[in-house]
């Protein structure tokens, strides 16, 4: 049972790696589109800025920025392929139809897919952290962990995105997906402390996820690490278990009718 | 002992209220080539999902390859092959891909899951196409490596649901030989189809099903025997000059645009009508076919 539990999840996973031998170059692309907005912003806008107070310490606008960047990019890479390809594997190409009929489960399935968007990720994240290393935007060895926060944060969005994915009728309802997470890009303390904004939105912000996510990356870079960063990892946590359990029972419902 | 593929009884299927399977029994045989012969809405598809270990029985009793579908879904699958009603290959994939990826779903290893794919793109006549995206594909052929695809794992049972719906004669033809060469190699085969000719051609035995019920269960010339007359002669009336042909042969079935004669020697009864003064715009006289069987059973044709 162990041996199945792994071995079927991980030919899910050569399934994807096979795919996209050929599309090399859109999984390379992705890895620059932080490092764009690091630069375009946090070298770009800080100038302007200038430097800000962490925990009653000075950083730069890069320092902030970058473990913001690193979690939303972390986001970005899970939520393309748990949503957009995962809906042309649920309802178009019926990809997920053919792997249920060989000796593979929904959950070998759901595993598979999961740990597929982690190994994504979490290249894109190793390779953001290599960049924000060599600019010097790390000042703790607690940034040893980042690249964990970052399969963290890209595991809750996967669940959280593939289970929303399961509701969409067609890819007009995508549509949604964007009103969802460019607020949550832009307004999850990514680019402006949690004290710019009004007292009011302050507890909105502290409920989404990418907020947690960013705020945990922050913590680990900066060396600030304190109870709130273990509430962090709790809340991501509880929204994977949460949502992954969700995906299960809405894909048998879909799949196995 | 060898248990029976597929042991089906008073099977049931519902939708909500809808009852798409009503109660049906089967029984297939190692080895054997079983069709399933019925209209649209029929419940063959519905059939066929339960049996594949994807769609729960809904109430009456199952058993595939000997194994419980909801207990031993993934024992079961792993000696199974599936040929769904509609395509779904990978597209992201090359046709070699698909089925080296499948192979491996089933535990093969890369190198022996090569081999198989290449053995099978040669068993399905593609091996030229073997390095081709699948959506460069015709139908024929997309159907032909969906079937290269079922056998990957060199099942006992293939379940083959509308293998040639939507293909032209030429495709249809070099499926049935490719299906025909499979049940030679003593793989169970079992088919659902609106197609009498297919029945004819791959089927051993068969049960005609229409709207959720099997109405008739045979070989394809018992059926035959059992159901309808040797022959048939169809006629067509010039209008102003229609016949009343009921009392004409063993039964009339009055279709839209012709009326069909049920009768044991097709020229006697049409030397009749002449000699009758009667002669019909046109005739033929052909032998009776499994679509004169759903007709008798059920007063509908197959295909509408
Ligand atoms: N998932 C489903 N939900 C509701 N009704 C269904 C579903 N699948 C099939 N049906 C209905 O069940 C009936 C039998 O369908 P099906 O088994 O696909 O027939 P066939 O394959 O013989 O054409 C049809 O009327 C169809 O609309
Ligand atoms: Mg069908």
């Amino acid at each position: 049972m162990m041996l199945a539990a792994v071995a079927y999840p991980y030919r899910v996973v050569e399934r994807n790696v096979v795919s996209y031998r050929r599309l090399w170059l859109v999984l390379v692309s992705a890895m620059f589109e932080p490092v764009f907005f690091l630069f375009g912003l946090g070298v770009g806008l800080g100038q302007l800025v200038g430097d800000l107070e962490w925990y009653g310490e000075p950083i730069s606008y890069a320092q902030f920025v970058a473990p913001g960047l690193l979690a939303s990019s972390a986001m970005n890479g899970a939520i393309f392929d748990m949503t957009f390809n995962f809906y042309y594997k649920l309802k178009e190409s019926r990809t997920f139809d053919a792997m249920l009929v060989t000796p593979l489960s929904i959950s070998h399935v759901m595993d598979g897919e999961m740990a597929w968007a982690m190994i994504r990720g979490g290249f894109y994240s190793v390779t953001f952290l290599g960049v924000m290393l060599a600019f010097g935007l790390v000042t703790s060895w607690w940034a040893v962990l980042m690249p964990l926060a970052a399969l963290l944060v890209g595991i809750a969005f996967a669940a959280m995105g593939s289970y929303g994915t399961t509701f969409a009728r067609n890819w007009q309802d995508f549509d949604i997906l964007f009103l969802i997470t460019q607020p949550l890009f832009l307004l999850s303390t990514t680019f402006f402390q949690l004290e710019v904004y009004p007292s009011w939105a302050r507890p909105i912000v502290q409920l989404t996820p990418l907020y947690h996510g960013v705020d945990l990356m922050r913590d680990l870079a900066l060396g600030s690490v304190d109870g709130s960063a273990l509430g962090h990892v709790a809340y991501l946590v509880a929204v994977t278990v949460i949502a992954r359990a969700m995906v299960n029972r809405r894909m048998a419902r879909l799949l196995l009718t | 002992m060898i248990p029976k593929p597929v042991v089906a009884s008073d099977l049931t299927k519902r939708f909500d209220s809808f009852t798409a399977v009503n109660g049906i029994d089967l029984e297939l045989e190692p080895g054997e080539s079983f069709a399933m012969l019925g209209p649209n809405g029929a419940g063959k598809s519905s059939t066929m999902k339960m049996i594949s270990t994807v769609s729960p029985v809904t109430s009456g009793e199952l058993k595939v390859l000997g194994g419980d579908p909801q207990a031993d879904g993934p024992a079961i699958r792993a000696r199974l092959g599936v040929v769904p009603q509609e395509d779904n290959l990978d597209e992201a994939l090359t046709l070699r891909e698909n089925l080296m990826v499948y192979a491996r779903y089933f535990g093969l290893s890369w190198s022996a899951a090569g081999r198989k794919a290449d053995e099978l793109l040669g068993f399905t006549r593609l091996e030229d196409r073997a390095k081709d995206q699948v959506v460069s594909l015709s139908g024929g052929m997309k159907r032909r490596l969906t079937i290269a695809r079922a056998l990957v794992n060199e099942p006992d049972l293939v379940l083959l649901d509308e293998p040639t719906t939507g293909l032209d004669p030429q495709a249809r033809h070099l499926l049935w030989e490719r299906l025909y060469q499979l049940k030679e190699r003593g793989v169970t085969l079992l088919l659902t189809t609106h197609y009498m000719d297919e029945a004819e051609q791959l089927a051993d035995r068969l049960v005609v099903m229409d709207q959720g019920k099997i109405v008739a269960e045979g070989s394809p010339a018992n059926l035959i025997t059992q159901h309808v007359t040797k022959e048939v002669l169809e006629v067509r009336f010039a209008s102003g000059h229609e016949f009343d042909v009921t009392g004409l042969g063993l039964r009339t079935e009055p279709l839209a645009d012709r009326t069909l004669i049920y009768t044991d020697d097709g020229e006697g009864t049409l030397a009749k009508l002449v000699n009758d003064g009667h002669t019909p715009a046109s005739s033929l006289v052909r032998r009776a076919s499994l679509e004169d069987v759903f007709l008798a059973l059920t007063g509908r044709t197959l295909v509408e």
